[in-house]
């Protein structure tokens, strides 16, 4: 068959598939390499930011090891189980984002985590950043691609119902989050340009009444503040002057590992957290953002090889939504703490101190290992 | 329909791949954006961002410089810096500034007062992250209850201040001055780069008028401070150069001696050293403690000192102006001999009065009856009045008022004296100047024994003795007799700008001195009590001033009126006669006759100061000394 050629073309690349014991691991290497260089050096910017507290890099290194295991775990699972259980994935993220507007646990008028008896505290809103792309994939490549347009629509409900649960908790950027990965799915599977624009303007219009109907006072107070930090510089103003100074005063090549001052200083709020990017910026320069920036881009070229080439329409739309929902992670984080976006509390992936999004990333990662390593022998 | 090869067509893989790459695309624009943003602030506005951050880890504090301390003439310490603690908030960095002082009212002893001058302060003008005092002077106690919750309490410091100290408050409050906190009008006049670090500016006395020279300069230090603005490390340091430490020619033994002998009396001394014009004591009864004003005196404290009709905190040496009386005779005296209107040997004939012409009115002496026959030494000795009405008459008033005017009447002949006041010496002009009346013939009269019009201070009086017991020379009054260190007073006095006043016979001089010398000595002399016994010869002169008036909102019962009516109770003079080494001017109000209350005094002055003190030159303790005034 001449698909089957040109497919097998593909896979013959000499990047393109794990050997040896990689393969009997279920590993990327190449992915894997990115990956460790990425935390290993993220971890040295954490010691800074958290102000030589080796508590806090030992924890994060733990949360790592933990979450490298999960990547491990997932990498070993066969992609058709991933897309025999989304849906019941799906429905059993739904009846958690559910459970926890009622009997959920959270802090600052939030309510994120479930606190379910003989199991671990787990935030639902952190499952459905996987699950949702996967089920808007299942739904969507059990038939031809493109999609028909009544199968965008119930594509889009796919997306939307636990995007509404999520705003509800409230928390709008995991809901935004959330929505992204499933209109990558959508937008992978090929829905029409035309729908595209279409989509665009209704959202351009919904803006608006979501400003009016659907935001928080804080959340928009935080848009607010992104066009003029300085009408609240001791405010809500404080973390984007900071962080913009951080960065500035950085300049091309820093001031050096620990000399931030910035952060050291305490001018710099969430240092170690969702700002750690500002310092970066400020200890290691305009330079050190770029070999960031690099790796990023890195992982998220070799995310989207695997993605191209992966054997099936599911797996192809999982690993591709994956791979731009970590681009989004990037960018929106990046974007905020050098006042390009409102402040929405996205962390830096892999990077920033915090537990459960480290988790996600990395099983996210471990599906993609799984899809990349998983092929069935379909030629000689 | 079931997964399965049939459907994973060529057709999806390729539409796959193309929306990939638009992916890749859009990753790529995006991150170039993200890359375009982080060049635009590290490198394009670099520069912005580093001063931002400069000026967000770097403060310049300034660092007030010590205040110079000051000295009497025997090293005794008037005037120090002591370290006192005190809470102060700097409202930028405090959240919630009423919450603040409700806390720290429940952990300090915060009384309403402090709590009011607080909220006074924080509404009135000053340098954004000034801190603002709210108690002072804690107790240890009081620290260590802060230091417990200072993580709770942003902008909340323990403060520790150098704070102006008086150890001898009371006897040099007058003559010293006193600092006080910089208020409004003053801020306004000092540079305020130099007052940067600095609270407490003198308000009068040496305090004010050397303010400069005990000022110092500030210096400053480059601090790093973090979000709360503690302060992490000082990154360098200009020292401030501190205050210069002053000398002056008080003696505080012979002050404290004053404040004995006026000890529950109203009245004033002024000791000069007629050689120097140094002020030896400037004293002026009741003081009162200067401490209290330098933090600031409570509303209460104040008014009690304000309303005390024994006028504590009024200045009696400097500022307070009586009619010298009789204590004019000796400088009118010299007048009368050097114009010619009288010789030493002219005598007058004292029937008790004294009349222009016969048909006028009649001037009475103080001696009923009359002295008789009069020359000028008896005239001095006896205080006669009608010789000096006489001479008056002979002299005019031109004559009178020029001599006067030689002797520093009338104006502030004080070099480095702060608020010393010039008196009053009438004139024709400035009678038809202020009363718009023509100057009487009696006027002159009136002036021809120090009644009248004319008014001077003790000061004042004092310095005329001591043109007296120098001969003519003139060395104007002043406080500082130097300045530790390289500097010397002469840079910092004001110039003497007076001339010597030279007699057409110099020995006219002597026969004055002696005049007075009779006064203390001689048989008839009025002062001849205090003078007895002494083994050294002075010159005096005996006054008595009358009382005009009260203020008519002053209420008194009768005995106090009777006690307030008396006449105020005057002596100046000088010893030992030859080569004088103190000249002194005594005011006691109300004290009675000058020879019976005053004379007194200046005899324990001067034996004090030529007996007890010479004899401990180099004691400095004013307790060792004990009152050895032996004279019967």
């Amino acid at each position: 068959m001449a698909t089957r050629e040109v497919f097998s073309s593909t896979a013959s690349n000499p990047l393109g598939r794990p050997r040896g014991v990689w393969s009997a691991l279920h590993l990327d290497p190449i992915l894997l390499v990115l990956l460790v260089a990425l935390v290993s050096g993220g971890l040295f910017v954490l010691y800074s930011g958290a102000d030589r507290n080796l508590d806090v890099v030992k924890a994060q290194g733990i949360r790592f090891g933990i979450a490298f295991v999960v990547m491990l775990v997932f990498a070993q699972l066969d992609p058709s189980v991933f897309r025999r259980w989304a849906p019941w994935l799906y429905i059993v993220g739904l009846a958690g984002l559910v459970a926890v507007l009622f009997v959920g646990v959270g802090a600052k008028g939030a309510q994120r985590w479930l606190a379910l008896p003989g199991l671990p505290r787990f935030q639902p809103s952190e499952l459905m950043k996987l699950v949702v792309p996967m089920m808007a994939a299942w739904y969507l490549s059990r038939h031809f691609l493109p999609p028909k347009l009544s199968r965008i629509g119930v594509g889009l409900v796919i997306v939307l119902l636990p995007m509404v649960l999520i705003v509800k908790q409230p928390d709008l950027g995991t809901s935004l989050l959330v929505g992204m990965a499933g209109l990558f799915v959508v937008f992978f599977a090929g829905m029409s340009w035309k729908l595209i624009s279409a989509f665009s303007v209704m959202v351009s219009v919904a803006a608006p009444l979501m400003w009016f109907f659907g935001m928080r006072e804080y959340q928009k107070q935080r848009v607010l503040t992104l066009l003029d930090p300085q009408s609240d510089p001791l405010g809500a103003g404080w973390n984007i002057i900071q962080s913009k100074t951080a960065i500035g005063s950085g300049g091309v090549d820093g001031k050096g590992w620990l000399q931030g001052t910035q952060s050291h200083l305490e001018f710099l709020p969430e240092s170690h957290t969702d700002f750690i990017v500002a310092v970066l910026a400020e200890e290691f320069g305009f330079i050190g953002v770029l070999i960031l920036l690099s790796v990023y881009f890195l992982i998220i070229l070799r995310c989207l090889f695997i993605s191209v080439t992966a054997q099936d329409s599911f797996s192809r739309l999982v690993a591709g939504a994956l791979t731009m929902t970590f681009f989004i992670y990037v960018f929106v984080n990046v974007g905020m703490v050098s006042g390009l976006l409102p402040v929405v509390g996205v962390p830096l992936p892999l990077i920033s101190y915090g537990g459960t999004s480290t988790v996600t990333l990395m099983a996210a990662f471990g599906i993609l290992m799984s899809i990349h390593t998983h092929r069935r022998m379909i030629t000689a | 329909m079931p997964w399965g090869e049939f459907k994973d067509t060529a057709a999806e893989r390729r539409l796959f791949q193309r929306r990939a790459t638009v992916m890749l695309v859009f990753v790529f624009l995006l991150l170039a954006g993200l890359v375009a943003r982080m060049y635009q602030l590290q490198v394009v506005e670099h520069d912005i961002y580093t001063t931002l951050s400069d000026r967000n880890r770097v403060q310049v504090q300034s660092v007030p410089p010590p205040r110079g301390l000051v000295y009497d003439r025997n090293q005794v310490l008037l005037a120090e810096n002591r370290p006192v603690f005190s809470v102060t908030l700097v409202p930028e960095r405090v959240g919630d500034i009423d919450a603040t002082l409700q806390q720290l009212v429940t952990i300090l002893d915060v009384s309403d007062e402090d709590l009011e001058r607080f909220q006074r302060r924080l509404r009135e003008p000053r340098r954004p992250f000034q801190e603002i005092p709210l108690r002072y002077d804690l107790t240890e106690d009081e620290i260590a209850r802060l230091a417990v919750l200072r993580h709770e309490l942003p902008g909340v410091e323990v403060e520790a201040e150098l704070v102006r100290y008086y150890p001898h408050s009371e006897l040099t409050a007058h003559a010293l001055g006193f600092v006080g906190r910089i208020n409004r009008e003053e801020l306004q006049r000092i540079d305020s780069v130099n007052y940067a670090g600095t609270n407490y500016i003198g308000k009068s006395g040496v305090e004010r008028f050397y303010e400069e020279l005990l000022h110092g300069k500030v210096g400053y230090q480059h601090v790093e401070t973090n979000a709360r603005g503690r302060t992490l490390r000082v990154l360098d340091r200009e020292n401030p150069v501190p205050g210069e430490d002053l000398q002056l020619h008080l003696d505080l033994r012979l002050q404290n001696r004053a404040h004995e002998l006026l000890d529950g009396r109203r009245g004033a001394i002024v000791a000069i050293e007629p050689a120097t014009g140094g002020i030896l004591a400037l004293a002026s009864v009741p003081g009162f403690d200067a401490n209290k004003f330098v933090t600031g005196i409570s509303v209460p404290d104040y008014r009690e000192l304000s309303d005390s009709k024994d006028k504590p905190l009024f200045n009696r040496a400097l500022r307070g102006q009586y009619p010298p009386g009789s204590t004019l005779k000796p400088m009118l005296a010299i007048a009368a001999l050097d114009s010619g209107a009288v010789t030493r040997d002219h005598t007058i004939w004292d029937p008790g009065f004294f009349q222009i012409n016969s048909a006028g009115r009649r001037w009475r002496d103080w001696k009923r009856g009359g002295h008789g026959w009069v020359d000028l030494t008896y005239a001095m000795a006896q205080s006669c009045d009608v010789y000096f009405y006489e001479a008056a008459v002979e002299m005019g008033v031109d004559t009178m008022v020029s001599y006067l005017s030689h002797f520093g009447f009338g104006e502030d002949a004080t070099l480095d004296v702060s608020g010393a006041l010039s008196g009053l010496l009438p004139s024709p002009d400035w009678k038809r100047a202020t009363r718009n009346e023509p100057w009487y013939p009696g006027d002159t009269v009136n002036l021809g024994i120090g009644q009248g019009f004319m008014l001077s201070t003790p000061l004042q009086l004092a310095t005329a003795t001591a043109l007296i017991a120098n001969r003519g020379e003139w060395v104007e009054p002043r406080l500082l007799k130097d300045i530790q260190g390289d500097r010397t007073p002469d840079e910092f006095l004001p110039s003497e700008t007076h001339e010597p006043l030279k007699l057409k016979d110099p020995d006219n001089w002597e026969y004055i001195a002696d005049a007075m010398a009779e006064v203390m000595h001689g048989v008839k002399g009025t002062a001849r009590g205090a003078g007895r016994g002494a083994p050294y010869r002075m010159a005096g002169k005996t006054g008595t001033a009358q009382v005009f008036s009260l203020a008519e909102d002053e209420e008194y019962d009768a005995e106090e009126v009777r006690e307030r009516l008396r006449d105020h109770a005057l002596f100046v003079g000088f010893a030992p006669l030859k080569n004088p080494q103190i000249a002194v001017a005594v005011i006691v109000e109300n004290g009675g006759g000058g020879s019976s209350t005053a004379a007194p005094v200046a005899r324990e002055l001067f034996d004090a100061w030529l007996l007890e003190f010479s004899a401990v030159a180099d004691g400095p303790s004013i307790s060792k000394a004990d009152p050895t005034s032996e004279a019967p």
